[in-house]
């Protein structure tokens, strides 16, 4: 029998809230089903199954408040014994005090009466959280029934009014608590050490136009997934800038999961990963840039979007800023920044002409790594730049 | 394709991406990305929205000649 437990998403995360259930007792799952929704300071995450099995108890109940690692449901693994009895779940029994029963499935929706609103549970709960009017929102769902990114929008909508606004300084929310905790800890921890290089892009620019002029408008390739992939690239070269310091010691990881930094329009940001960067083509980047940004934006991330990333990226180039000097985001030991791609006057071999410029800064941990290290990975990142079509 | 229905689909391709965006209170020469607050992403897909909507394809090269709302009609009204 194996507990699934509140998972860690973040790493200041002490405890986090069961949103809801997408299972019941004695549905079977499989490895990577997405079988809880979990809130945190910075957003409500589904959170995958790590086993393959039939779920036997659910322990905790939706909107319980539960430390990381208590225990939240318990899995019979496929082809083990069923053991006679339950195991005991005392911590998640002690956590909190006794809550509403598991709600069963919503029943099949009957045809809204007038004046009747139709929603999820979920939907309705955020709705009362965020102060959202369900009467005033439009639903998307089947018969027009409210669901929670039908919420969220009219959410973000009600926070971009209320941020323009209200006055600066007022109130400090979950996502900013979040982040606060995370820079705070790593600016304490963290002996960081800044390098920035210029690289020109001239080539790489015009190599990816005319590869985009063979993709739709869907396909096409933004500069920011041809720059991760040069990351990944570069990373494969000088490996101890990817992985986290644990135990006084830097941890290589083997795989290069790039955290990607995405803000959000109702303020703060998220770092999900594109996994296995570096074994992706540029089209695959694409579209998992694609579909993280869509998912973050829509607060459909995963637990495993969020917990793997061994190194962050972050592109402040569509704010204009054209230097970024990070803070990297603990246990990793690096942070790969970008600007804006800007015309600089550039010189070649005693000729002077105009090139389309970008500078990329490398914030790395100086336990991990020395500015030796970090020069190279520079270096690396713009000569793979230089040969777009070989990333 | 008219002046009013080229508003329209830039209105509905906005909806999803920008939901609070107010068009009637963008200045005709402000730039659209800085005022909307939105990124090279969602830029592209704003305009694969206006593309299923109207059925113009717009080439990279192009994006520069698109700074403004009133660049922007202006384009599609041409094309």
């Amino acid at each position: 029998m194996a507990e699934f437990r509140m998972p860690s998403l973040g790493a200041d995360m002490t405890r986090g809230t069961l949103v809801q259930w997408n299972v019941k007792p004695g549905d079977t799952v499989k490895r990577g089903d997405i079988i809880a929704i979990v809130g945190t300071e910075k957003a409500d995450i589904e959170v995958e199954v790590y086993e393959t099995g039939t779920v036997r108890k659910l322990i905790a109940k939706p909107g319980e408040k539960l430390p990381v690692g208590a225990p939240l449901a318990f899995i019979e693994v496929a082809g083990e014994a069923v053991p006679a009895r339950m195991p005991e779940a005392v911590a998640a029994e002690e956590a909190a005090p006794a809550m509403p029963p598991v709600e069963a499935p919503a029943p099949a929706l009957a045809p809204t009466p007038p004046g009747r609103v139709h929603a999820s549970p979920l939907a309705r709960k955020l709705a009362e959280e965020l102060g959202i009017d369900l009467a005033k929102v439009q639903g998307t769902g089947p018969h027009g029934a409210i669901e929670r990114h039908d919420v969220e929008q009219a959410a973000a909508a009600k926070s971009a009014i209320q941020a323009a606004a209200a006055p600066a300084g007022e109130g400090v929310s979950g996502m900013r608590r979040a982040i606060a905790a995370a820079m705070a800890r790593s600016n304490r921890e963290i002996p960081h050490y800044y390098l920035a290089t210029q690289i020109d892009m001239a080539g790489a620019l015009r190599w990816l136009e005319q590869s985009n002029l063979q993709r739709s408008m869907e396909k096409r390739v933004l500069p920011a997934a041809m720059l991760l992939k040069a990351v990944a690239r570069a990373l494969v070269e000088v490996p101890e800038l990817n992985g986290y310091w644990v135990d006084d010691q830097l941890k290589r990881s083997s795989d290069i999961h790039l955290g990607v930094a995405v803000s959000l329009r109702t303020g703060g940001l998220m770092i999900p990963a594109i996994h296995s960067a570096d074994k992706k083509s540029l089209e695959e980047l694409m579209n998992e840039l694609r579909d993280i940004i869509t998912r973050t934006r829509a607060g459909r991330l995963r637990s495993s979007d969020i917990t793997d990333s061994t190194i962050t990226v972050t592109n402040l180039g569509d704010l204009g800023v054209e230097t970024v000097f990070g803070v990297i985001y603990p246990p990793q030991v690096a942070l790969v920044g970008f600007g804006k791609i800007v015309e600089r006057p550039w010189a070649v071999q005693g000729m002077l002409g105009v090139r389309p410029v970008l500078t990329a800064t490398l914030a790395a941990d100086h336990r991990a790594t020395d500015g030796r290290r970090g020069g190279q990975f520079l270096d690396a990142l713009s000569t793979l730049l230089q040969k777009p079509e070989a990333l | 394709m008219n002046e009013a229905s080229i508003r329209q689909a830039i209105a509905d391709s906005l909806r999803g991406i920008a939901p609070e965006a107010d068009l009637d209170h963008i200045a005709p020469d402000a730039n659209l990305r800085e005022a909307l607050d939105i990124d090279s992403f969602d830029f592209l897909n704003f305009l694969i929205g206006l593309h299923s909507r109207l059925g113009v394809e717009i080439p990279e090269s192009d994006y520069g000649k698109l700074t403004s709302m009133g660049d922007l009609v202006q384009y599609l009204l041409a094309k």
